[in-house]
């Protein structure tokens, strides 16, 4: 990392302070929604005045909200986000224990759109027009528009179900084994990395075709450069800033994307736990999850905004 | 491409859209794919050839033939007729999601271009927060608060989708004040309302079209994700995703009960993604050839 970038360090993280706080008190805003009383909700059936007016006072939802939601952030900087409604267990553990299994999915799958779709993107962007172009263009297009849970039920049923090449369902926590965890996350990052190729392949297209037509490319070939050296050093190097912003969208993308695909998989992950809280109404877990998911975005955002200024000088400059 | 819906023109737009459709084919067929998917949705309760809760337990997951063209489900009913009735209920959620984020992304995005300063800031930074949810994570949050059903659900995709819609009007609108026909307008003494109404939506209102063919596809792909994992439409009622939530659970005997629902979600979402595209290029003709 340059020196300049390296002092923009304070500034970024002042700016993204703002977000981390509006994105919290949305977070917490979710469970004023909630129609009804969760007291009694919690208070479970048959209760009695007093018990829901104990319970009330015991989840502190007597307070006006301003205060719960101070209370509530003040616990949560101290990494206690409370305890699920359901199982007692606190919602810290809970998210430790399913986060990893999920950003090993995503991490594998980031980094296979990312592996596969740049050949292409460079294969169809130098050759636009060309009927390769035109095969990776309609296969982005399938790409995007494919449900990636529906992809990820064909890959169990051809490749895991039929041929036995991977296993089916379940999970290895890759704490334990990551080999063996590694392999069972092949599946679920295949069927999400579908989209992730499907755009990144399109965004490099899109980039790469607009520099090698604009003008500076045209004055390097009249000079005589080697098509491959202005392609490396004067195209790829000006969408990098792009491609950047791609990978970082991906990233929220593909956590969003996960949700369902751990469903098909049954993994133990943030979705499997979300999805069971919001239909039970577990709200600590869901406002949990969601917290932890938005701070990994802004995390990933902010360290985006740091890059471009070592890939592309000008923009600390101004 | 063709530029024809961008060229300044006299001829009426029932001519050029037909013009456009002429010259470009993939939108034309994109057209036809969304009016057959539209045509059916309607028209569901009279062509489907039996009601989508109907059982026959003595012919359970049965193979294609003349009485069923797509098999049975795990309950003996009809494949096809559900295929038909869930294009209902997809349709109706694409539509209402979109519609939700429209009416609240279009003016909440008005506001902050037209008005600019401390509104402009307070939205803006509102709309950058948003846009770092996850959106299915949100919106299966916001579905978990208002509680579960297709309608509660599609209103949460609505939400979570609108910040997307308010950033891009935001954008649009910004330029579009600064247009020489808006400070006409203001000198005529034009109301705030009225400049808003007449003069800056309908010249922001481009990008906004093709955003909405695009959301419309992103809408139904959550439809489907959230109607699979039980959030969405409740049972017995059948919508693309949750016949794909049953087809999950005999996945290893009746392997083909996912492929009419699975290619139906595709089809129609490659359609609205295709359109939305073709109208890009036909509105902006700078993007020719790219």
């Amino acid at each position: 990392m340059t020196r300049r970038s390296l002092a923009m360090l304070p500034r970024r993280l002042l700016q993204a302070v703002p977000v981390v706080f509006l994105a919290t008190f949305l977070v917490f805003g979710l469970l004023k929604l909630l129609p009804g009383d969760i007291a009694v909700t919690l208070a479970g059936e048959n209760a009695t005045e007093a018990r829901i007016a104990e319970i009330r006072s015991l989840y502190g939802l007597d307070q006006p909200f301003l205060v719960q939601y101070a209370q509530w952030l003040w616990n949560a900087l101290h990494g206690d986000l409370a305890r699920s409604l359901l199982s007692g267990e606190k919602v810290a553990e809970t998210i430790a224990r399913c986060y990893p299994n999920t950003l090993l999915i995503v991490g594998l799958a980031i980094v296979i759109s990312v592996v596969v779709a740049v050949p292409l993107g460079i294969l169809a962007a130098t050759r636009p027009g060309s009927r390769l172009d035109g095969a990776v263009m309609t296969l982005a297009s399938v790409g995007v528009a494919l449900p990636n849970f529906w992809l990820a039920m064909l890959l169990v049923s051809l490749l895991a179900l039929d041929l036995g090449l991977f296993p089916a369902t379940g999970f290895v926590s890759p704490f334990r084994d990551v080999g063996q965890a590694l392999w069972h996350a092949v599946l679920p990052a295949l069927a999400l990395a579908a989209s992730g190729i499907a755009e990144v392949a399109r965004q490099l297209r899109s980039a790469l075709v607009e520099v090698l037509s604009s003008q500076h490319v045209r004055t390097l070939v009249a000079k005589g450069l080697r098509p491959s050296s202005i392609l490396w050093k004067h195209g790829l190097r000006n969408v990098g800033v792009t491609m950047l912003t791609v990978v970082s969208l991906l990233v929220n993308r593909t956590l969003a994307a996960t949700v369902v695909v751990e469903a098909v998989f049954a993994i133990p992950g943030m979705g499997g736990a979300i999805v069971n809280a919001a239909i039970q109404r577990d709200f600590p877990v869901v406002q949990g999850v969601v917290l932890a998911m938005v701070v990994t975005v802004i995390i990933v955002n902010l360290a985006t905004d740091l890059l471009y200024g070592v890939l592309d000088p000008r923009i600390n400059r101004a | 491409m063709s530029d024809v819906l961008s060229l300044p023109s006299r001829a009426p737009v029932r001519y050029r859209v037909v013009e456009w459709l002429r010259r470009d084919p993939r939108a034309a067929l994109s057209v036809a794919v969304l009016a057959c998917v539209i045509a059916v949705s309607v028209l569901a309760p009279w062509i489907a050839p039996y009601p989508p809760t109907a059982q026959d337990v003595r012919n359970m997951l049965a193979e294609p033939s003349a009485a069923h063209w797509l098999g049975t489900d795990d309950l003996g009913r009809d494949v096809l007729s559900r295929l038909i009735h869930g294009a209902s209920a997809s349709v109706y959620a694409a539509f209402l999601a979109v519609g939700v984020s429209i009416v609240l992304g279009v003016p909440v995005g008005l506001l902050a271009g037209f008005k600019g300063g401390w509104v402009d800031d307070v939205i803006s930074r509102g709309i950058d927060t948003l846009l770092s949810f996850p959106a299915i994570v949100l919106a299966i949050a916001v579905t978990g608060a208002m509680g579960i059903g297709l309608t509660n659900a599609m209103i949460s995709v609505g939400i979570v989708f609108s910040p997307q819609l308010a950033r891009l009007v935001r954008a649009r609108t910004l330029v579009v004040r600064q247009e020489l026909y808006v400070d006409a307008a203001r000198c005529f003494g034009a109301s705030t309302w009225r400049i808003l109404t007449r003069h800056v939506l309908p010249n922001a209102v481009q990008p906004v079209i093709v955003q909405v063919a695009l959301l419309l596809a992103t809408a139904l792909l959550a439809e489907a994700s959230l109607s699979f994992l039980g959030l969405g439409i409740q049972p017995p009622d059948a919508s693309w995703g949750a016949m794909l939530a049953r087809a999950y659970l005999y996945m290893e005997i009746a392997p083909e009960q996912m492929v009419p629902p699975g290619l139906a979600i595709l089809v129609t979402a490659l359609a609205f993604n295709t359109l939305g595209e073709s109208l890009r290029m036909a509105l902006d003709p700078t993007l020719k050839g790219r």
